[in-house]
């Protein structure tokens, strides 16, 4: 039993180990012994990448695990984008970005850290999910699914039109990169553990009991709506924290990056991993933003001989197909509702290993 | 221990109880019998707090419960074995049977009571590992009574416990109801298997489109007329 455990420990032990070289590699925290960084490109794609996993993660929560239907993630990372941006942002820099209208008083002078700045863009989209869950989550039947596409409209609309807190359709600029490998994969990390551990909890196998049953749920003495409340409360705090992270990234953003194609993508990828798999979603983020990103290559005109070809689109298109092909074959997404386990890693492996002594 | 008063339930416009009037004595078995969308299973929702009465009352150990919400009469001791089984299919035969014990905390009574519900069902204990979705329906059966029973209640609602079993297994299943019962539990069971629950039963009541149209001791209806035509199809 304790060398069980101890072997568990060892492996956890093992892997961060490795992750942190590898992040410092990648980063260029190891340059002082004349390695890395990584190519900047790369790097960011991924930054990218570890944020859509925290994406995919808090979507999972509600649509995986318990069964409920949210369509409002745009809405949700973009509170949270402009939460932490507006924060973070220095006064100067705010001078020369809303040139159009001054900023409201007294925010156009606030300007605090990152992390709490981070934070606070998770807390006020928590705020949002709560009040935009209390009346849609009381009700049966697929009432989250409208009330959220609703919600992220009139975020939308009002990013676009309040240009005194939020700088209309031109977005903000200059928002300071703070952002690395470290912040991304750690709260990667951190939300993975955490939702883990929730679905592992007495309070995760009521969710699951609801989305298989939710009349027996009830007949358990389960609070069907406070369950559902609280999963969407922890999935728009998380993707709160994913919108302020990739505002930092990409350090300008604007209205109209979030509408519901952001949402759609990210529903494919938790579709993609496997609604009810944490591992899948990770996975499918991954796999997703790599996909996007070298299929860029694609939408470029490409010379053949006497011939250019350009066909603008081509890389969704591809993206699209792929993804068909897939689902085809994994119709329940690439990890079902399963976990990946050291087992189900090593098994192939050992089996591969047997044979070759074998022979 | 629990009494229906004037009960009045419907869907929409339909009016599925109509006026129902019964009591569970304390530690009983009471049967509800009666042909197919009589208004058993509504009374069973009704009491459960599945679903809101349009009048009358609910009285369960003279406390009015009359909609109360489903998670507060759990609280109360009353569970139920839902119709048409409805296990948990995602979750195993362990964790199925842990949330039946959802309102409890104390640990060391749980793991004795998860005990027994495996001593009463040894094909459980077998299977606890088992997605609950991948078991038989027999299984899937057990599983409901089981999973009732982890509330530690002190009323048990059974809904036509042994629908799709094979006979042998029906056989079983009333035994297993009758030493429920006997371990000191009060049972309100419906059964289509109107002369198994006849003879089971201390009382019973006949339900004819949403009210009461005979009671009395089980073993007097039986040798009833109507119920011996109707229900029994005796000629
Ligand atoms: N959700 C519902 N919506 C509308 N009508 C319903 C609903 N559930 C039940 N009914 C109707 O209410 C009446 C009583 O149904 P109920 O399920 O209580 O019957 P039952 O006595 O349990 O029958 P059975 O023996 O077939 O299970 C039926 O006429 C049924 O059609
Ligand atoms: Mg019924």
């Amino acid at each position: 039993m304790s060398t069980h455990a101890n072997k568990g420990t060892l492996r956890i032990i093992v892997v961060a180990a490795v992750m942190v070289l590898l992040l410092a590699w990648a980063q260029g925290d190891l340059r002082f012994i004349g390695i890395g960084p990584w190519d900047a490109y790369f790097v960011r794609i991924l930054n990218l990448a570890a944020i859509n996993t925290i994406l995919a993660l808090s979507l999972n929560l509600v649509n995986g695990f318990t069964g409920q239907f949210s369509l409002g993630h745009a809405g949700f990372m973009a509170v949270g984008a402009y939460t932490t941006s507006l924060l973070v942002m220095t006064p100067q820099m705010k001078k020369v970005v809303f040139f159009m209208e001054p900023m409201f008083e007294p925010l156009d002078r606030i300007c605090i850290p990152f992390l709490p700045a981070l934070l606070v863009g998770g807390v006020v989209s928590c705020v949002f999910g709560i009040l935009v869950g209390i009346p849609a989550l009381r009700l049966k039947g697929d009432y989250l699914a409208i009330a959220t596409l609703g919600f992220a409209e009139i975020i939308r609309l009002i990013l676009q039109n309040v240009r005194r807190l939020t700088n209309g359709a031109l977005g903000l600029k200059g928002i300071p990169q703070v952002v690395n490998l470290w912040w991304t994969f750690g709260a990667g990390v951190a939300v993975f553990l955490f939702i883990r551990g929730f679905v592992r909890s007495s309070f995760g196998r009521a969710l699951i009991a609801i989305r298989d049953n939710e009349t027996a749920a009830e007949l358990m003495g389960i609070d069907v709506f406070k369950h559902k409340l609280l999963a969407f409360a922890i999935s728009s705090f998380v993707t709160g924290i994913g919108g302020g992270l990739m505002a930092s990234l990409l350090t300008t953003i604007d209205p109209a990056m979030f509408k519901f194609p952001l949402t759609f993508q990210i529903l494919l990828t938790v579709v993609l991993g496997g609604m009810g798999s944490l591992s899948g979603s990770v996975i499918a983020a991954f796999i997703v933003t790599f996909m996007t990103e070298f299929l860029r290559v694609v939408d470029e005109p490409l010379q053949l001989g006497a011939y250019t070809i350009h066909v603008p689109g081509l890389r969704m298109v591809i993206f699209s197909a792929l993804l068909v092909i897939v689902v085809v074959f994994y119709p329940r997404g690439l990890m079902g509702n399963k976990e990946l386990t050291w087992e189900s890693l090593s098994s192939p492996v050992s089996r591969l290993l047997r044979r070759r002594v074998a022979s | 221990m629990l009494e229906l008063r004037d009960l009045r339930v419907s869907y929409g416009a339909i009016e599925a109880v109509k006026g129902l009037s019964l009591s569970v004595p304390k530690g009983k078995i009471v049967a509800l019998v009666g042909a197919n969308g009589a208004g058993k299973s509504t009374t069973l929702r009704a009491i459960s707090g599945l679903i809101k009465a349009k009048s009358g009352k609910i009285l369960f150990e003279g406390k009015d419960i009359t909609n109360w919400p489903a998670q507060k009469v759990v609280r109360l001791g009353i569970s139920m074995v839902p119709e048409g089984r409805r296990v948990f299919p995602d979750l195993t035969v362990y964790e199925n049977l842990l949330l039946g014990a959802f309102t409890r905390t104390d640990k060391a009574a749980i793991a004795r009571d998860l005990e027994a519900v495996y001593q009463l069902f040894p094909r459980l204990k077998e299977r606890r590992g088992q997605l609950a979705g991948t078991l038989s329906g027999g299984e899937q059966q057990m599983l409901a009574v089981g999973r009732a029973l982890m509330s530690d209640p002190v009323l048990l609602m059974m809904d036509e416990p042994s629908l799709g079993l094979a006979p042998v297994l029906v056989q079983e299943i009333f035994a297993l109801i009758k030493r429920i019962n006997e371990s000191g539990k009060t049972i309100l069971l419906i059964e289509q298997n109107a002369r198994a629950a006849l003879e089971l039963c201390d009382y019973a009541y006949v339900l004819e489109t949403g009210v009461v149209a005979l009671e009395g001791p089980g073993k007097e209806l039986l040798r009833d007329d109507r119920v011996r035509k109707v229900y029994l199809g005796e000629q």
